[in-house]
């Protein structure tokens, strides 16, 4: 390395420094999104820390820096999974048809608000909001129109769900019943990861230690009963959106997915039997190398920390596997077709960085929900890269390269730092310091900070935003928009009423107060959600039942 | 010396994305206004009665939940029912609104909606420029 580094020295000296006396250059200093300082040009020098064998290596074998399967993509390709749901349960199934026509490979679904947070449509909060952002569910009965014609044998399906989580998976329990379907066979992902809900996402109901508690039940449960299905989605996608840097993306998330693993450790929970029903959601944005390199680092420090600090045996058990949405954030209410670009550039980033699966964001999003059109361009973006690109055809071919190394190796330094200075507030434990860090307002400090200076820098015109503070135009807006039923919440109310009338109020009656001794004993309460949502009990009135039991949680203010 | 602007920044409904009006506060703050933020799922009473009690001069109202055309009137009203009066505030509107909704919040009283990527200067410009312009249309 002593003759690269005599030719850098050289090289700087003769060629790029009287260079930059004529030209000059476009910044003082060139730094990632994320804050982080870039140098002109990478050489081997940068990396000679690195070793491949034991810090890149193979895909498919530890530290599975190159992706979690041998062939990648040349297997399959990643799940195209486009976030998707509006309206009643009959909206959302037409508009999944259609993406399932159109070469969707897996559903997600997006609730709306009332649902989310965990209360009836007729409620008087959820006035205004029915089928607003997502589909309006209330009981078993909504489920059963919304996976009308949709075997649960042949797609997965991805739910974005927290506070309520167990009640929408004992629900999609109850639809495999229900078309002959055994549980042990059904595939799919609830989201169920209440941390970063405390950190950026907000849908609060109850307090964090009961909300660990009922995460820690779904474990259980569902390690027993639907084996094939992942009990939890561990998520930076909120925090990044949120405003956070990317390092803190990864850090709070690896540091959240620690503090979830040693829950399930302290219930007794075997490791390699929860390991591969674990999964993690991440943000891909701008910064094109900046994310590869995140996703990269994110793969090895998981595997480290499972093996290493966890002991999990099964290799298995070490493996990352992630979900991406490119980032919400980043689309222009101004000019939007320019989206697609953006869009198709942190897709790219997902695919190079070897992400499972993807939902690409439509050009329209930061106007309404998308339309089809707009969602079938979102679609059509990840067929392209998928079939026309070649990019899928070789993995991780971004390795060794000085500067992705280089900087997968910086991020993953970063992210450290944070874990341990989280650990260190829980004096050893991650479970304990994310707790603390809840409480004491560390996360939402750091990432309204972060979101403050990245738009301080959008203010200042020193972060250019295409089309929005640099290139732009006089325009009308002349993109159709999706327009929710303002019939919706009528009709969604009538239903829920015509299900109250004709259920059997007595069997939902025993279910809940099954529920309420679960709870209050200590047991597991997936149980007594299984019988309460198999009879039409609603998703308010159990959720209901645990805010009685265990309060409910008001966030801290803070700016 | 002159009585700074009062602008309450307000989260209603369900919605949880709190990164516009979190930032809006901070920097709002940081260019001459007292700003009150109300924190996270509050009801349009509450919305209305802390414009009232504090007796600000703008309200700041930001949703990405769809449920603008529903909160925000209520949120009019109960400043009417609770004594303010809303002729004499700026009522503002920030986040995911589709362009026809724009229309429709103005003629139920909003004074302006910004979108997404609205650079905060703009809102601190048009609070500055139209408060006095609204108060004094009134006088007339």
């Amino acid at each position: 390395m002593t003759n690269v580094n005599e030719k850098r020295k050289e090289w700087e000296e003769k060629c790029l420094k009287p260079w930059l006396r004529k030209t000059g250059q476009r910044e003082e200093r060139f730094e990632t999104l994320s804050g982080i300082e870039v140098k002109t040009v990478y050489d081997p020098a940068d990396i000679e820390h690195i070793d491949f064998l034991r810090d890149i290596g193979y895909p498919g074998e530890y530290p599975f820096t190159r992706g979690v399967y041998p062939n990648m993509y040349r297997g399959r390709l990643w799940t195209m999974r486009q976030f998707s749901g509006f309206g009643t349960a009959e909206d959302t199934n037409r508009r999944w048809k259609m993406l399932l026509e159109e070469g969707e490979t897996g559903l997600s679904t997006a609730f709306d608000f009332p649902t989310l947070m965990g209360i009836d449509s007729d409620d008087p909060l959820a006035d205004g909001e029915v089928g607003k952002v997502g589909v309006a569910v209330d009981t078993l009965k909504d489920f059963e129109i919304l996976f009308d014609g949709i075997p649960l044998d042949q797609v997965s399906t991805s739910f974005t769900i927290n506070p309520p989580a167990g009640i929408i998976l004992a629900m999609y329990v109850a639809i495999a019943e229900k078309q002959g379907v055994p549980k042990e066979k059904i595939r799919g992902t609830i989201q169920n990861d209440m941390l970063k809900e405390f950190h950026a996402q907000n849908t609060l109901v109850l307090p964090p230690e009961p909300s660990i508690k009922i995460i820690v039940d779904i474990f259980e449960w569902g390690i027993e009963h639907v084996p094939k299905f992942n009990l939890i989605s561990i998520s930076g996608y909120h925090i990044r959106e949120a405003g956070s840097t990317a390092v803190q993306e990864l850090a709070f998330t690896i540091a959240d997915g620690m503090a979830y693993v040693e829950a399930a450790m302290e219930r007794g929970i075997d490791i390699d039997r929860l390991a591969p029903q674990l999964s993690f959601f991440f943000n891909s944005h701008n910064d094109f190398f900046e994310e590869i390199a995140k996703f990269r680092a994110a793969r090895r420090m998981w595997a480290k920390i499972m093996r290493d600090e966890y002991g999990a045996k099964d290799p298995r058990s070490w493996w990352l596997k992630f979900h991406t949405q490119t980032a919400g954030c980043s689309l222009t209410a101004q000019q939007p077709l320019n989206n697609i670009v953006r869009t198709t550039i942190q897709a790219l980033a997902a695919v190079l960085g070897g992400t499972q699966s993807l939902h690409t964001n439509s050009f329209d999003e930061a106007w309404a929900l998308p339309s089809e059109e707009a969602v079938r361009v979102a679609l059509r973006t990840q067929q392209i890269i998928a079939y026309e690109s070649g990019i899928p055809n070789v993995v991780d071919p971004l390795a060794g390269s000085y500067y992705v190394e280089w900087l997968t190796d910086k991020i993953e330094k970063l992210a450290w730092r944070y874990i341990e200075e989280i650990r260190k507030m829980g004096e050893g434990s991650m479970l304990r310091g994310v707790l603390r860090g809840i409480e004491n307002g560390f996360f939402v400090r750091e990432i309204s900070d972060a979101a403050a200076r990245y738009q301080r820098e959008i203010e200042e015109g020193r972060r250019i935003v295409v089309g929005v503070n640099k290139f732009t135009i006089e325009e009308e807006l002349k993109i159709p928009i999706l327009k929710v039923d303002p019939e919706v919440q009528r009709r969604q109310i009538e239903r829920l009423r015509k299900v109250k009338a004709e259920r059997d109020n007595e069997a939902v009656k025993e279910a809940l107060e099954w529920l309420r001794s679960a709870a209050e004993n200590d047991e597991n309460v997936m149980p007594p959600i299984m019988e309460a949502v198999k009879s039409y009990a609603t998703i308010g009135e159990i959720m209901g039942v645990l805010k009685e039991v265990y309060g409910t949680y008001k966030k801290p203010i803070i700016i | 010396m002159e009585k700074k602007i009062r602008v309450l920044v307000a989260k209603v409904g369900l919605d949880g994305h709190d990164r516009g009006a979190k930032v809006l506060a901070r920097f709002l703050r940081d260019s001459g206004f007292e700003v009150i933020y109300t924190g996270l799922h509050r009801t349009p009473q509450e919305v209305a009665m802390a414009a009232v009690d504090e007796d600000v001069d703008v309200v700041g109202i930001s949703l990405h939940s769809g449920a603008h055309l529903t909160l925000v009137p209520k949120v009019i009203n109960y400043i009417r029912e609770y004594g303010g009066n809303p002729e004499e505030m700026l009522i503002l509107v920030g986040g995911i609104i589709p362009t026809d909704d724009i229309a429709e919040l103005k003629k139920m009283g909003v004074d302006e909606v910004f979108i997404p990527g609205t650079p905060i200067s703009e809102i601190v410009d048009f609070i500055k420029k139209k408060l006095p312009e609204k108060r004094k249309g009134n006088e007339r």
